[in-house]
């Protein structure tokens, strides 16, 4: 369908590749000139903006790279176009996409070049401190060696009247989380708009794949976001067998299956439990929290590790299941589904935890499609968007999924989503246990050739995680581009918030919970 | 509320005696411990967690020591949302470039004795990020630390022992 799209408006302007896999993502080159163009058609098909990114290419002999990645329904469609080394120049995308306004920011501080008509060209994740030339993901930057600090200011929005006054917040915050800045602008208790600064646990993580091998790769996407790390570590191993054209068994993709489900059910109830939490229903907090650490020990005893890290590599997996594994899982699934069913029994019936929940925090459905979110926070917000539906690997594809999809977009929409998501995973990993197909779990991966690339779409616990490798002219990572959902997520949470009472923070923010080290990378 | 209660005694208390590794060391250490918390800490200790560029996975072990299994709480050990209140620092790695001020500005906001613990394999050395122009390394590299907990992520029981580990540290 995009296809068809792009070729009835740029006709033969855009260029197919053959190096980019697996083949059922279409992928084009278009002029510069026409870069915005192609955008539009996009838009006009309905599809959203998945990710936007650039690799350097100058080893091939060219200059840069743009590229912007589309979804509608099952497809995915990626638009590059080559930018001049003398000329790093792009169009920018943010009037047609606003999710573009972050990527590009990124890109401009992070690769040096210019999207041409931004409307916010302040850094993003390069810090004041930094030397304004210092962009790490050229390939001419010397990433270990330390860099120079430079005096700078960062600019802040501002908003005047009488009574507006400024709360900051962060970046160490008051629980134990993970670091970034918020700065409210508020009269009285009620919130007229909130400034997110992110990029303080940058680590250089995508800079830091292009001087490892594409087997320690997968050890470092584990860490991209470590209550992610089965999610990440499967995206990052999918999108390498795509590059290599590697097949993984049947069984190795349904254990990955299995981890990817529990790690959804650990995360969930942890959040379910916060959630409550954050509005003083500590009752609810203890009784997950306990829940989850039944999940994390059964985890340890079967598969050697709490959060099954590093479990997931290029070719398979590395750890299998016994039959005694199966019964010990069932056994836990039959209590943790007593358990859960009781404690939602409690949470439906509480009218002063609803009270709360509901009506806070609202991402309008209108507002979650325009700013192309993901994940659960997508589906509280009437998408119905989920990678196991739209683009599914074995099991996935056998069995219906019932994927909860509400409209009101407040934190209990957010709250309810990962309630019914909770049930339907155990409903998934039962259907594992009985059918898994017998076979290897691991094999043998082959040499990626020189400029290839592979993309893969893994739906982990928070939405769409997205991998884009490439293999540089001797086989060797030359890019690989990471996109958690919380790229395009936390743009949610900055636009559900004003009209909110500064109270409420902490409760929208945790129904939302994205990744600090996964935006910021 | 009716079904709050049958729930919360139907759980009873979940809360574990340490593994035994913790265990023996409460019982050999233990009287001197105990009085070493009363006389620095009086019978509670207050940590105050850093995140200083951690992937979020000792964070998630952090928060296990909280839970009802772990139950840190009975030890007397409290976290904090103020660095001006803590005893001791609980700081997770590696220190990314952009959070070394803010971590040297918790540690000077903390008073004597702030014990410093590196929490995780990152916040010891670095781990699989290394020393780059955005990552700093080990905690050390910015702040003196008294204890490292080495892990990926640490368990929660490996946690509970370094904290112990940093107040024998200051014992001595």
């Amino acid at each position: 369908m995009l296809k068809e799209a792009i070729d009835n408006v740029l006709g033969t302007a855009a260029a197919y590749s053959e190096r980019q896999f697996p083949g059922s993502v279409t992928s084009c080159t278009v002029p510069r000139g026409r870069f915005a163009d192609a955008a539009k058609v996009m838009k006009k098909a309905y599809a959203l903006l998945a990710a936007e990114w650039a690799a350097d290419e100058t080893p091939f002999g060219g200059g840069f790279a743009v590229y912007a990645c589309f979804r509608f329904a099952n497809e995915y469609m990626i638009i590059r176009t080559e930018v001049p080394v003398d000329d790093p120049t792009f169009p920018s995308l943010t009037k047609k996409f606003v999710p573009a306004y972050r990527f590009e920011r990124q890109i401009h501080s992070l690769m040096g070049l210019i999207p041409e008509g931004h409307p916010d060209l302040r850094p993003w994740i390069k810090f004041e401190d930094w030397p304004e030339d210092a962009w790490p993901l050229r390939k001419s930057f010397n990433s270990p060696k330390p860099l120079p600090y430079v005096n700078g200011k960062y600019q802040w929005i501002k908003a005047e009247g009488e009574g507006v006054y400024e709360i900051p917040v962060g970046p160490v915050h008051a629980g134990i989380i993970e670091p970034g800045h918020f700065r409210f602008q508020a009269v009285g208790e009620m919130i007229v708009n909130l400034e997110e600064r992110l990029g303080y646990v940058h680590k250089g993580i995508e800079k830091r794949f292009e001087s490892l091998s594409w087997q320690e790769g997968a050890k470092l996407a584990g860490r991209v976001s470590g209550d992610t790390t089965v999610a990440h570590g499967i995206a990052y191993s999918m999108a390498v067998e795509a590059m290599t054209q590697n097949r993984v068994s049947d069984r190795a993709h349904w254990l990955r299956a299995l981890f990817l489900e529990r790690e959804r059910i650990a995360n969930h109830l942890g959040d379910i439990g916060a959630i409550c939490n954050d509005v003083a229903f500590a009752f609810m907090l203890y009784q997950t929290a306990r829940l989850k650490e039944m999940l994390l020990r059964t985890n340890l005893d079967l598969f050697g590790h709490r959060f099954i890290m590093d479990r997931a590599l290029p070719g398979g997996v590395t750890v299998d299941i016994s039959e005694t594994g199966k019964e010990a899982i069932k056994e836990e699934l039959d209590k943790l589904s007593d358990d859960f069913e009781r404690l939602v029994t409690v949470y439906d019936e509480s009218a002063s935890l609803e009270d709360r929940v509901r009506e806070t925090g609202v991402l309008t459905p209108e507002k979650a499609r325009s700013l192309c979110t993901v994940g659960i926070v997508a589906r509280a917000s009437g998408l119905n968007l989920d990678c196991r539906i739209q683009n599914p690997f074995p099991p996935y594809d056998r069995f219906e999924i019932k994927v909860p999809v509400l409209i009101s977009g407040d934190a209990h929409a957010r709250a309810w989503v990962r309630v019914e998501e909770v049930r339907e995973s155990i409903r998934i990993i039962r259907f594992i246990l009985e059918n898994m197909p017998e076979g290897p779990i691991k094999v043998n991966l082959a040499r990626p050739a020189p400029d290839t690339a592979g993309f893969a779409a893994v739906e982990g616990w928070r939405g769409e995680i997205i991998y884009w490798v490439q293999a540089g002219t001797r086989g060797e990572i030359n890019r690989c581009m990471v996109r958690d959902p919380s790229s395009v997520n936390w743009l949610g949470l900055e636009q559900a918030i004003p009209g909110n009472i500064v109270p409420d923070f902490p409760l929208c923010n945790k129904s939302f919970n994205q990744s600090y080290s996964g935006h910021d990378l | 509320m009716i079904r709050i209660l049958h729930q919360i005694f139907r759980t009873g208390i979940v809360t574990e005696p340490l593994p035994q590794a913790v265990e023996d060391e409460i019982s050999v250490v233990g009287a001197k411990l105990e009085e070493a918390v009363k006389k620095y800490f009086r019978g509670s200790l207050t940590i105050r967690e850093v995140d200083a560029g951690s992937c979020n996975g000792c964070e998630l072990e952090i928060h296990a020591i909280n839970n009802p299994v772990y139950n840190c709480e009975r030890f007397g050990i409290q976290f904090t949302a103020s660095p001006r209140f803590a005893d001791m620092l609980l700081v997770t790695g590696p220190v990314s470039r952009n959070m070394a001020v803010a971590l040297k500005r918790t540690y000077d906001s903390t008073p004597s004795p702030k014990l410093v613990v590196a929490v995780g394999d990152c916040g010891c050395n670095g781990g699989i990020f290394g020393e780059s122009y955005a990552s700093l390394g080990g905690v050390d590299t910015v702040i003196p630390v008294d204890v490292l907990i080495h892990g990926c992520p640490p368990p929660p029981a490996a946690i509970l022992n370094g904290i112990l580990r940093a107040i024998e540290s200051k014992e001595e």
